[in-house]
């Protein structure tokens, strides 16, 4: 491999490093890598890769920017008051209304529908790759539920568009539900994240000591009894955590409610009737061909800041508590 | 004369209320496998039912024609097809030499104790975390920023994909290729650095290579989610129907996923069937870069 990369300093490399101070780590640590001499080339690679990590920090910033920016530019026209509590959301309309309620009832309905199918199932499937399979079965089974994240969330939304809706809820279950219906949006987004909270979930048990469990099989308990009442109560605030995150999923995601949800905001008390979501709104009135500046193209950016804020507060939580399990044991 | 040891060995530990096989127990077994499988059978059905109703349209047209409204039945995925290659070639150039840069920098030289290390830490899990349409509405910012000092009009350009795939899967990469440094033992470095190798060096040429396999899994991973990503390109605009093959990074374009939601948002029963044979198409390729995956990391990692 040529060495031609690494620059000016690199030339005299060959010989022993020069004094070595402040080298020496207390044996058995990782010896810092960090240079304790000044060669140019090895700072200047070094500076380089602190700029490429600095990025991330760099494209948070200008999320915030770029969304802030036009979103200021929408509250000139509309009150913030109306944006927040108005009950009716028309922007496609002659008369326009600009209450995102509808669209935060409707984010709520499928991010709730998702749950009760994600929370039960995934747990489920922790419980059983955690504390019953066999290594053997783990490795088998876990890729394999992995694939479910891995199928484009446009192949679910036309699954539930034209499978879930018509052949299952409508054809075997005998549930009347429209077209577009927030239920079968709802269904396919929890089946889509039952392997973000399974995975998280499995981690958090398997990093219960064993020692309790034998603790518990000594005094007489069977596996399940173990499962329920030492290892689940042990794990708990990493499994919270993994179903925190299942809800940033299912509020962020966009195609699966864009496809089966339909595209009528209004506030629903029926999961069979169809609603907007807050991602489905943006889906829908993205032309790529607003004006930037206009209001269509702001009001874009106002519904995206209030969804940025919303997964933001959610992740945060969801990362304090994987911090606290991480650190129990 | 049995000792007291086989005799634990060969008795289950768990006797209350009938051990392992009390009916709640079996029950309980039972639930969970059930949970399981309700998420596997949920993937066969979908597979099946895909497959048959594009399978019809498994043909030569699919991939080698243009979409078109008004012969449905010989529409194809070929502007999709070469866009999504535009497109995922942009996002790998981007993402990749920039994600194992940071990774390098977090794994191998940030110090844990200062504070902007922590920040970055932070800020790289919340990044993985944020809704994937927020980045349409960063990059769609971005490059009305560029029109400003570049002269294009259309902002559905495959360099815009590519920046909003690429700052994407930023996060994913980085994540994969710190893991994969990680577990490399400390020795091999000690060993370089006590040979007289500098930090980089040793980084370049002991750490690295050893590292290899894994962070090639965990970028082909990233590319795979990347390439069934519709959510950003859509705000770009890419939903219209594309009669020409994009020719460079500011030409327009469309994407298999971006294509195949424009056709189911479409009335015609053909396109629906149009629409199954795309996702077959894309559903194939996924598989095959999966594999690939798999393959690298069963062949090539070493363990320590």
């Amino acid at each position: 491999m040529s060495t031609t990369t690494v620059g000016g300093g690199q030339s005299s490399g060959a010989g022993p490093p020069s004094g070595g101070s402040g080298r020496q780590a207390p044996t058995g640590e990782v010896p810092s890598l960090r240079p304790s001499s000044s060669r140019i080339g090895e700072r200047i690679i070094l500076n380089l890769l602190f700029f490429a990590a600095v990025v991330s920090v760099l494209t948070t910033l200008a999320i915030v920017v770029s969304l802030v920016i036009p979103t200021i530019g929408f509250f000139r026209e509309i009150s913030i008051v109306e944006f927040l509590t108005g009950t009716r959301w028309t922007p496609n309309f002659a008369d326009k209304d600009y209450g995102v309620l509808p669209l935060v009832v409707g984010t709520l309905w499928t991010t709730g529908i998702a749950l009760l199918v994600a929370v039960p199932l995934g747990l489920g499937a922790a419980m059983l790759l955690s504390e019953y399979a066999s290594d053997r079965m783990r490795r088998v089974l876990k890729p394999v539920l992995e694939v479910l994240a891995g199928v484009p969330s446009v192949v679910y939304g036309f699954f539930a568009l034209f499978f879930i809706g018509p052949v299952l809820l409508d054809g075997l279950l005998g549930i009347e539900v429209g077209t577009f219906n927030v239920l079968q949006a709802g269904l396919v987004l929890g089946i889509m994240i039952v392997p973000t909270v399974a995975s998280l979930s499995e981690d958090a048990m398997s990093a219960v000591p064993s020692a309790l469990r034998q603790g518990s099989a000594a005094l007489g308990a069977n596996r399940m009894q173990t499962t329920l009442k030492v290892v689940f109560p042990a794990a708990i605030s990493g499994i919270i955590a993994a179903i925190v995150l299942g809800i940033s999923r299912a509020v962020g995601e966009t195609m699966i409610v864009a496809i089966a949800s339909g595209n009528i905001a209004q506030v629903v008390s029926d999961p069979r009737e169809a609603a907007q979501t807050m991602t489905g709104f943006i889906a829908q009135a993205a032309t790529g061909e607003n004006a930037v500046g206009s209001l269509a193209y702001n009001t874009l950016y106002a519904v995206g800041l209030s969804l940025f804020v919303i997964t933001l507060v959610v992740n945060i939580i969801s990362i304090r508590l994987v911090r606290r399990f991480r650190e129990a044991y | 004369m049995a000792t007291l040891g086989e005799h634990a060995r060969t008795q289950p530990l768990g006797r209350a209320r009938g051990g392992e096989r009390a009916p709640r127990a079996v029950v309980f077994l039972l639930a969970l496998w059930l949970c399981l499988f309700t998420g596997l059978v949920f993937l066969l059905v979908l597979l099946v039912q895909i497959l048959i109703e594009g399978w019809p349209r498994l043909d030569a047209n699919l991939i080698t024609n243009y979409s078109s409204l008004l012969f449905p039945e010989r529409a194809g995925f070929r502007a999709a097809i070469l866009g999504t290659i535009w497109v995922i070639g942009c996002t790998a150039v981007l993402a990749i030499p920039l994600g194992i840069a940071a990774a390098i920098y977090l794994e191998e030289f940030a110090d844990n104790e200062r504070w902007y290390t922590r920040l970055i830490e932070v800020n790289i899990q919340n990044l993985a975390a944020v809704p994937t349409i927020i980045y349409g509405l960063l990059t769609l910012g971005i490059l009305s920023l560029m029109q400003l000092v570049l002269d294009f009009q259309n902002r559905n350009v495959v360099i815009g994909g590519g920046i909003a795939l690429a700052l994407l899967i930023l996060p994913v990469i980085i994540i994969a290729t710190r893991e994969s440094l990680r577990s490399i033992p400390a020795e091999i470095r000690a060993g370089s650095l006590a040979l007289g190798a500098t930090p980089w060096q040793t980084v370049w040429r002991q750490t690295l290579p050893a590292a290899v396999p894994g962070i090639a899994t965990g970028t082909i991973i990233a590319l795979s989610r990347a390439i069934g990503e519709a959510a950003p390109l859509l705000l770009l605009g890419a939903v219209v129907f594309i009669r020409s093959d994009p020719s460079g990074l500011f030409s327009g374009f469309t994407a298999m996923p971006v294509m195949i939601y424009s056709l189911v948002s479409q009335p015609q029963e053909e396109l629906r069937t149009t629409a199954s044979a795309g996702i077959v198409l894309l559903l194939v390729l996924l598989l095959l870069m999966n594999a690939v995956a798999i393959l690298i990391r069963n062949r090539f990692q070493r363990r320590w």
